[in-house]
């Protein structure tokens, strides 16, 4: 299932503005790796780069490579549906479909993939939401709408809805900024169910959660606004924080960061 | 490339950089949290000082613009009641002078000795009539609306746009004058035409003369609820929460897609709306189809031939003729118009209404 990622020079730009800058990381399969840096510094861009999810802004583009086992995503022959299908991403602010309910929530990936029958649906949905911790909450109100949740249950809807169509990776991009504490230790809980089955990339603000769930930690930093992020370390977790080799990253992860 | 419309250009990844605030450095943000106090005035008689608290006022602006609103109330209210009154009083009398049945007889004599008129013919034409429009118009205007919001341009986009609001400010008799002197021409060829390869199809049959038919009123009306229709979708589809598209991008939504998880679910009550505003304007429309249609009162499901009628474009057309009766009974069939109208308006609230638990928690 899961898959390794290898980025190479990745290099992406908002129309003439280069927000990140030659950034080269391998994440394996089934980790965790999580993105840190002070804000600006393009780790959501980075993020975005990998299910080709940057380009769907107007007059933005990457340039260098990026591959999932081997094969390249920004190849011309590429479908991009197909990348983003088998790289799926978590948004910071829970976004489920608000005109559906939460079965049909969590399907609707698989309705895109043409899948028609109850019953498949059914069993999908099921094992999805089971996934996501969210089952025992929601089994007996699936038609109600998606967005009558709590922020925390709606984030994890959002995680059954993009686990449901069984991608290789799990992007999440700050994805429990926006809950409350309990909602987060959740949906850190699922993150470490999950990459048995995933290969998962976060993005976070907050270092004791890189620190909690997190196997491979990779720190972005930028010198000035205006200037491109850049990859300053990238190592296991557990090396960043005790003992990172960049005095920036010391800086940053010690709160001494200026 | 520019998958999402281009006002999303900054939505994705904006909301970030808000919440990042506290990533800062703490000494900066500490020195400015400790700014404030330093003007603070001590002690004083602030607003949030000690002693008793302020009475209320006994008249005060809130109150005054309470009773404003109130009054302007009460007098819609009274002016409608008024209205309705002095309608249902011209009617009645002309309604017990009719000496056939109003609702099935095919004739509008309301103005000889022996009153003879019947609402049937009219009612038919107008729903039909605008029944077609809409069937015409409400395509063209949803894809109109999604090519602006989600597939053009931006320049394009916006003058586009503008086209079709500058469309919508045509008065209608420009359009009826457009429809019998230009656009009938077309329409009489396309529905020789039909009736030559598609006779055997009641709607299509008949042996002419073509031309002034349901047919051309119901293009023209289509062509003038289309602007409507299109510039309230577009607005709606504009409005769907960029989250909502990216979400259905990121699982591998094409972006047709797309518009089809994300957008028009989105925007349905707001397309339902739009297209009751439309069905209201082509209900009521009454000069463009009084000079477009073929003025006669029979009930017929023949499109093509000339014919057709409605009861705004009846109560145009013999107005003028009417005496007291006639007039009468020209208010009674605007009285059904009216009642026509309501129950589509009703129906309408009901479609939406029925889906409400998940329209509300979308907005
Ligand atoms: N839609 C956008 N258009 C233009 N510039 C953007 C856009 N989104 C982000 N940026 C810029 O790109 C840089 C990296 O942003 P981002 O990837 O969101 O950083 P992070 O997620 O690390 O906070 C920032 O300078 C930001 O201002
Ligand atoms: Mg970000």
């Amino acid at each position: 299932m899961a898959k390794r990622i290898e980025a190479s020079n990745v290099t992406a730009y908002y129309g003439a503005f280069k927000a990140i800058e030659n950034i080269n990381i391998t994440v394996e399969p089934k980790t965790v790796t999580a993105l840190i840096g002070p804000s600006g510094c393009g780790k959501s861009t980075f993020l975005r780069s990998i299910n080709r999810m940057h380009e769907v802004l107007p007059g933005a583009r990457v340039e260098g490579s990026l591959t999932i086992d081997d094969q390249d995503i920004y190849d011309r022959d590429v479908d991009v549906t197909a990348v983003r299908r088998m790289i799926g991403m978590v948004f910071q602010r829970p976004n489920p479909f608000p005109t559906m309910s939460i079965y049909e929530n969590v399907v609707a990936g698989l309705r895109l993939n043409g899948v028609r029958k109850k019953s498949i649906l059914d069993e999908a949905a099921e094992k999805a939401l089971r996934s996501a911790n969210l089952w025992d909450e929601v089994m007996d109100r699936l038609g109600k709408p998606g967005a009558g949740l709590s922020g925390g249950q709606q984030q994890r809807l959002c995680i059954a809805r993009t686990i449901a169509v069984e991608p290789q990776v799990v992007l999440m991009d700050e994805p429990c900024s926006a809950l409350d504490p309990i909602s987060t230790l959740a949906i850190e809980d699922l993150m470490f169910q999950l990459k048995d089955k995933f290969t998962i990339i976060i993005v976070t603000h907050n270092m004791q959660q890189a620190a909690r769930v997190s196997d491979r930690t990779a720190f972005f930093s930028i010198e000035k606004t205006g200037d491109p992020g850049r990859l300053i370390e990238y190592d296991n977790t557990q090396k960043i924080f005790s003992n990172p080799s960049q005095k920036k990253t010391e800086d940053y992860i010690t709160g001494r960061f200026g | 490339m520019g998958e999402t419309p281009h006002r999303s250009a900054d939505a994705g990844t904006g909301g970030t950089r808000v919440t990042e605030g506290h990533e800062r450095p703490t000494g900066a943000s500490a020195r400015v949290a400790e700014a404030p106090v330093s003007t603070r005035t001590p002690g004083g008689t602030g607003l949030g000082g000690g002693g008793a608290l302020p009475r209320a006022r006994a008249f005060g602006a809130e109150r005054a613009f309470r009773g404003l609103t109130l009054a302007a109330g009460t007098v819609v209210l009274v002016i409608i009641a008024a209205i309705a009154v002095f309608l249902v009083a011209k009617a009645v009398p002309a309604l017990r002078a009719d000496t056939e049945n109003f609702w099935t007889f095919e004739g509008w004599f309301p103005n000889d000795a022996e009153p003879k008129f019947g609402i049937g013919a009219l009612a038919f034409g107008t729903v039909l009539t605008a029944a077609l429009a809409l069937l015409v118009a409400v395509p063209v205007a949803l894809g109109i609306a999604l090519y602006l919001s989600h597939y053009a341009p931006r320049r394009v986009g916006t003058t586009l746009g503008f086209l079709i609001d500058l469309l919508a400010a045509v008065p209608s008799v420009v359009f009826g004058l457009w429809g019998r002197e230009i656009f009938l021409r077309p329409v009489h060829d396309f529905s020789i035409w039909l009736n030559k390869y598609f006779s055997w199809i009641p709607l299509f049959g008949g042996e002419g003369p073509f031309g002034k038919s349901i047919l051309l009123g119901s293009l023209v009306l289509a062509i003038m609820v289309l602007p409507i229709i299109t510039s309230l979708s577009r607005e709606v589809f504009l409005q769907t929460p960029t989250a909502n598209e990216e979400a259905a991008l990121a699982l591998g939504a094409t972006r047709w897609e797309m518009l089809r998880t994300a957008v028009l679910p989105y925007g349905r009550p707001g397309i339902i709306a739009a297209v009751m505003l439309g069905l209201g304007r082509a209900l009521g429309e009454t000069i463009a189809l009084a000079m477009t249609l073929g003025i006669t009162f029979n009930i017929s499901f023949n499109l093509i031939e000339n014919g057709g009628n409605s009861i705004a474009a009846n109560i145009a057309n013999t107005f003028g003729e009417a005496n007291e009766t006639g007039r009468g009974a020209l208010i009674a069939s605007g009285l059904v118009l009216f009642a026509i109208t309501l129950i589509v308006n009703i129906t309408a609230r009901v479609i939406i209404y029925r889906r409400r638990e998940f329209t509300e928690s979308a907005a």
